[in-house]
């Protein structure tokens, strides 16, 4: 007989795992909004949360979306011409770049950088007892390593997201410029009288869901790290997976709810 | 006053702490013996707070822990923690003047840096270390730092776990007298976790031994020669052959 329902239990117990799981996010999440503009503020963590997350993603964003950008212009390109409409590979470049690929990669590749440096991070405090020394020192860790992360993250992706929205652009422009034979004047003037104030507002509105996201999971899986080498690696790993998943979904969400 | 009625805790099947009861009066310096992995190290955290124990109850000057204000609890408290536990992003004098830099102890940068100093010339470092990261200094000194830190904030209660475990004898020797000067002159209240017997004698008013999740013998360290109790024997002597099982 328990042969049979082996399965069965093994599926619930999983289920019941990931119900768990979804519930102790949720709860972590509610405590970090409502810690989040209480004093203390540790304001040196914040700014080098900043730092790391922000100023030292830019390579990596600008890369993935200088090439994304030209990628795309060649796919427009060859789509267009099907139906003679190769013109409109500014246009869509930019729509397609500003509304959905900027914030999404932005997100992704913070996802990766991030959310895995800040769960190794956090872990490896964790496993080696720093977590419980900061709070017999009367500090929080709630405060003093979750909301400066989170805080950073929310403020800053929005400005890479932005930075990699132009250089996108960019990458279309160069590609289309140097190998579709479109005018230069022409090809910025499109772009540029094509977009509208709506399109730039939600990429950046995205960005800074993408960037909680990103600096929660870090954080969570950190803080629930297992013990041991072992315990840091599944909670880096987790990190990433788990934000990464976020983001496409909250960004289907936002899309419907943005168009 | 630090009192443990009857905690218990385990972990999964792992029954660690089986019903310990203890009594740390103020101003005095109890040490813990007890073999590897019986939870001496459980013990004070759960007192922390940093585990929660699953029963029992555990009361600072008659009152409930569990109930009590978090952070004025804490202030009261410094803690050694056994694998040293330092910040590594911070440097040495950060660490140990932590809590001298935030919160209600903050204090001017300069000043608390020469606290933190002292502190570290009192465990045994020179200046030179206040300004190297955890990660360059040895084992040893790592562990002096935690103590420099535990000490910092001049806490009331003190906790050291393992203070001269990797120590050389002449600086375990150095620890144990600060540890006895602080309860003396400080009147702070210690509980000291500790394999090295010269230490338990150096350092303790009382001794409480752990065995089996139990307090299994506490008394004067005067008396502990003398105690009449195998087990306690067969630990002070370090002898394979008695009571307590080898492999556990
Ligand atoms: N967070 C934890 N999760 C699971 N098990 C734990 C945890 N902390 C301690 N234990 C277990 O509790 C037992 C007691 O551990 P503890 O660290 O208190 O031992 P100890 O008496 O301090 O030993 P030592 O003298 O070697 O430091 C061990 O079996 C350990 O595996
Ligand atoms: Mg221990």
């Amino acid at each position: 007989m328990t042969f049979v329902l082996a399965p069965f239990a093994a599926v619930g117990r999983s289920t019941l795992a990931m119900l768990a799981t979804i519930g102790s996010v949720a709860i972590y999440c509610a405590l970090t909004l409502n810690h989040l503009l209480r004093p203390p503020f540790y304001f040196r963590e914040f700014l080098s949360a900043l730092l790391a997350i922000g100023y030292f993603s830019l390579p990596v964003v600008g890369l993935t979306m200088v090439f994304t950008g030209g990628a795309l212009a060649l796919q427009i390109y060859a789509g267009g011409a099907r139906f003679n409409a190769e013109s409109v590979v500014p246009q869509i470049v930019a729509i397609g770049i500003v509304r959905e690929l900027g914030p999404v990669l932005t997100g992704l590749m913070v996802a990766g950088r991030v959310s895995a440096s800040i769960a190794a991070e956090i872990g490896t405090m964790k496993v080696t007892e720093q977590i419980d020394a900061l709070v017999t020192l009367s500090t929080n860790p709630l405060k003093y390593l979750t909301i400066p992360r989170v805080l950073a993250a929310t403020l800053v992706v929005p400005l890479l997201a932005a930075v990699g929205d132009i250089i996108g652009v960019l990458g279309g422009y160069l590609v289309s410029t140097s190998r579709l034979g479109f005018t230069p004047a022409v090809y910025l003037t499109n772009t540029w009288d094509f977009l509208e104030a709506a399109d730039m507002v939600s990429s950046l509105a995205k960005a800074a869901v993408f960037g909680f996201i990103v600096a929660l999971m870090g954080c969570y899986h950190g803080m629930n790290s297992g013990r041991g080498a072992q315990g840091v690696g599944r909670a880096t790993t987790n990190a990433v997976v788990s934000s990464s998943i976020l983001i496409l979904a909250s960004n289907y969400l936002l899309t419907e709810l943005f168009f | 006053m630090i009192e443990m009625r009857d905690v218990h805790k385990a972990f999964g099947i792992n029954r660690v702490l089986r019903g310990v009861t203890l009594t740390i009066p103020r101003g005095e310096s109890m040490v813990i013996i007890g073999g590897s992995g019986t939870g001496k190290s459980v013990a004070l955290k759960c007192i922390l707070g940093l585990i929660r124990p699953d029963t029992g109850q555990i009361l600072l000057d008659g009152e409930d822990v569990a109930r009590a204000e978090r952070d004025a609890f804490l202030a009261r408290f410094g803690m050694l923690f056994q694998g040293g536990a330092l910040f590594d992003s911070l440097t040495v004098w950060q660490n140990v003047a932590f809590r001298l830099l935030r919160g209600r102890l903050k204090r001017p940068k300069a000043q608390a840096r020469e606290i933190a100093i002292e502190k570290l010339r009192r465990v045994g470092l020179t200046p030179e270390t206040a300004d190297l990261f955890p990660a360059e200094l040895s084992g040893g000194m790592q562990k002096r730092v935690g103590l420099a830190r535990a000490i910092a904030a001049a806490p009331e209660i003190i906790f050291f776990d393992e203070p001269t475990t990797g120590l050389d004898p002449i600086m375990a020797g150095v620890i144990n007298e600060l540890i006895r000067e602080i309860v003396v002159e400080m009147g702070a209240t210690a509980m000291t976790i500790t394999h090295d017997m010269s230490s338990v004698r150096a350092i303790a008013d009382k001794v409480a031994m752990l065995h089996n999740g139990k307090i299994r013998w506490t008394g004067p360290v005067a008396e502990m020669d003398d105690s009449g109790d195998p087990y306690l024997t067969q630990f002070i002597t370090g002898s394979a052959q008695g009571p307590i099982e080898a492999v556990r």
